[in-house]
């Protein structure tokens, strides 16, 4: 099975090069630079692995030639030009999406009719350069069906992705695990991108009145509130995912953080997007979800 | 008569500078800030801008050398509050004490140490530009009344109101001074933490209806809690709000919290929305979007 990694950062770059120790691996990349530096130095991992391995870069989908997976790994806002890239070629290949949020395999399939597999990451990583990526969190990547996509397929893809040293299981309905996600990102992420503050523990803090936890609870339970009108039994406690997360000891900097600091166009459409048009479309309220959508909005309009 | 300020910033200034004009009045100033205070004493206070005023009230930042005032005007932050009525009351045993602070809980903290308090709200602001001389931006009105659970007598409540009149700072004495100071409140606690989130001027939070929505539902809770006390406004904050948009009014105005945010100093939240939230809790009225506003800025405050 040759694989097409679309977008190598560091979740891609964490595919690419795992899965280029057992099959083929090209990769797509936006920059120029970044494909030559991958071609000309391969991709080295370290961290809770450490290996280096050979991988086909290009810049330009037209020097690709055909694969039967692609896994596009852009953030978010990105899948929109990576789908557009790929669009009217590699008639035989699976795309699947691994972003935050909801709404990628949408965007994907006004590109194209290949079959789709929805994906949720766990796992993390820090790229140190456009060939090092570090290995930081060895979490699940769990993966579904999206349409009429066989079952079969997905299993398929489960297991080259455990051959090749990652976690992963293949899920026949992956919305729980997806939604999941989705009300911790929300939270978790809009939260830490308007106060300034990595994953810490000031989000599970309840003590006081206006202790932190006492929001990303309120957050948590509109979530499950809207989960739970649009059908979706939740795979995680999102709350719990949150707690557990803060003990872990390293603060993590949600990437919304990151990119609020750096003033860059953050994921906040199709996360906390997402869950908001997911409340109005089933006629749940979902105020405070939909008050940290706003304020990120309009964090992202201050740029300007 | 003798007043004394006590919290000679910006807003201190004005009325020190301003009631020192007058003959029948002798003012003291305290303030921690030796620099401001040694030029004072120097070279007087001076005022700059909306009106150009020279005073020579007497500055001092040890409290053990004020001596018996009719009048305290705390004009402190509103978290300096309590420390600084502690260290003066002695000199208003015999005496009343106003505040003229921002947000709820300041005539509290003052009654816990002197016996006769007024509640106060002042709409003039201006800015220390260097010690001994505040830059005067905007005129205003001022708004005394008794304090009811320890109440200034009527007569001094207007004594004061008169002697501030003359000074050139026009004030008004009320029955129930609690209308302007929700006013003020409501308008505060529903713009300025939103502009310290976004970083956006007042007139591009007013320009963005997602976002203006978010400010009337704060606004809309401030009023629940004020209409619960059985408090009249004088005015609807929405109107000030609106009124504040326009371009020649204050639509490219930084809210204070959103300078305060800037230079890392300690925000007056919990004295906006936090104290929309107590007395909201106090009254069984439910203040969810000033909760999470609260939580928020509380987290800013603890990134640094």
């Amino acid at each position: 099975m040759r694989v097409c990694v679309v977008g190598a950062g560091s979740i891609g770059s964490l595919f690419a090069a795992h899965l280029a120790t057992v099959t083929d691996v090209l990769v797509l990349t936006r920059r120029p630079e970044h494909a030559r530096a991958l071609n000309d130095h391969g991709l080295q991992v370290s961290g809770r692995h450490d290996f280096t391995v050979r991988v086909t870069a290009a810049a330009d989908a037209r020097d690709l030639p055909d694969f039967d997976l692609g896994i596009l790994a852009t953030k978010a806002n990105g899948v929109d030009a990576a789908a557009s890239e790929l669009g009217g070629r590699f008639p035989e290949a699976t795309l699947m999406t691994v972003q935050n949020g909801l709404g990628a395999e949408e965007i994907v399939r006004t590109h194209g009719e290949w079959p789709l597999i929805s994906g949720v990451t766990f796992m993390s990583g820090t790229k140190h350069t456009d060939a090092h990526v570090e290995y930081i969190l060895d979490t699940p990547t769990w993966i579904g069906p999206y349409g009429d996509t066989p079952f079969e397929r997905v299993e398929a893809v489960a297991r080259l992705l455990v051959d090749s040293g990652l976690k992963a299981e293949a899920l026949p309905d992956l919305r729980p695990a997806q939604w999941s996600k989705l009300i911790f990102n929300a939270t978790v992420n809009g939260v830490a991108a308007l106060t300034g503050l990595p994953h810490d523990a000031h989000f599970a803090a309840e003590g006081e009145l206006a202790d932190l936890g006492h929001l990303v609870h309120e957050l948590v339970e509109e979530g499950r509130r809207v989960a739970a009108a649009a059908g979706v039994e939740l795979h995680d406690d999102p709350w719990e995912m949150n707690v557990l997360a803060t003990k872990r000891g390293s603060a993590h900097y949600p990437s919304m953080l990151e990119d609020v600091e750096a003033r860059r166009p953050t994921e906040v459409e199709l996360i906390n997007g997402a869950l908001v048009r997911e409340a109005a479309r089933h006629g749940v309220e979902a105020p405070l979800q939909t008050a940290i959508y706003r304020l990120v909005k309009a964090r992202e309009a201050s740029y300007s | 008569m003798r007043v004394c300020v006590v919290g000679c910033g910006a807003v201190g200034s004005l009325f020190a500078a301003n009631l020192a004009q007058l003959d029948d009045v002798e003012v003291w100033a305290y303030d921690l800030a030796y620099s401001h205070v040694d030029a004072i004493n120097r070279t007087g206070l001076r005022l700059s801008g909306a009106g150009d005023v020279t005073g020579h009230p007497r500055a001092t930042a040890d409290a053990s050398e004020l001596p018996a005032c009719d009048f305290g005007i705390v004009a402190t932050k509103a978290m300096h509050t309590s420390a600084a009525i502690a260290a003066t009351a002695h000199a208003f045993a015999d005496g009343c004490v106003a505040t003229v602070q921002n947000g709820l809980g300041n005539e509290e903290a003052i009654a816990e140490h002197v016996p006769r308090v007024i509640r106060g709200t002042t709409f003039p602001a201006g800015k220390i530009v260097a010690p001994g001389h505040v830059q005067w931006d905007v005129k205003g009105e001022t708004t005394f009344g008794p304090f009811e659970p320890k109440p200034a007598p009527p007569e001094e409540v207007a004594r004061l109101a008169d002697a501030c009149t003359r000074g050139g700072m026009p004030a008004n004495a009320v029955a129930d001074a609690r209308g302007p100071q929700w006013r003020k409140v409501i308008f505060n606690a529903s713009t300025n933490p939103i502009g310290a989130l976004t970083g956006l001027t007042h007139g591009r939070v007013c320009d963005d209806p997602p976002l203006r929505a978010l400010v009337s539902a704060l606004v809309d809770e401030g009023k629940s809690v004020a209409s619960a006390q059985g408090i009249e406004l004088d005015a609807d904050p929405e109107d000030l709000i609106d009124h504040a948009a326009r371009p020649d009014v204050a639509y490219d105005h930084k809210a204070s919290m959103l300078q305060d945010v800037e230079a890392r100093r300690p925000t007056e939240i919990d004295y906006l929305n936090g104290g929309i939230v107590r007395f909201g809790d106090e009254h069984g009225v439910p203040t969810p979007h000033n909760r999470a506003i609260w939580s928020l800025v509380r987290g800013l405050e603890r990134s640094w």
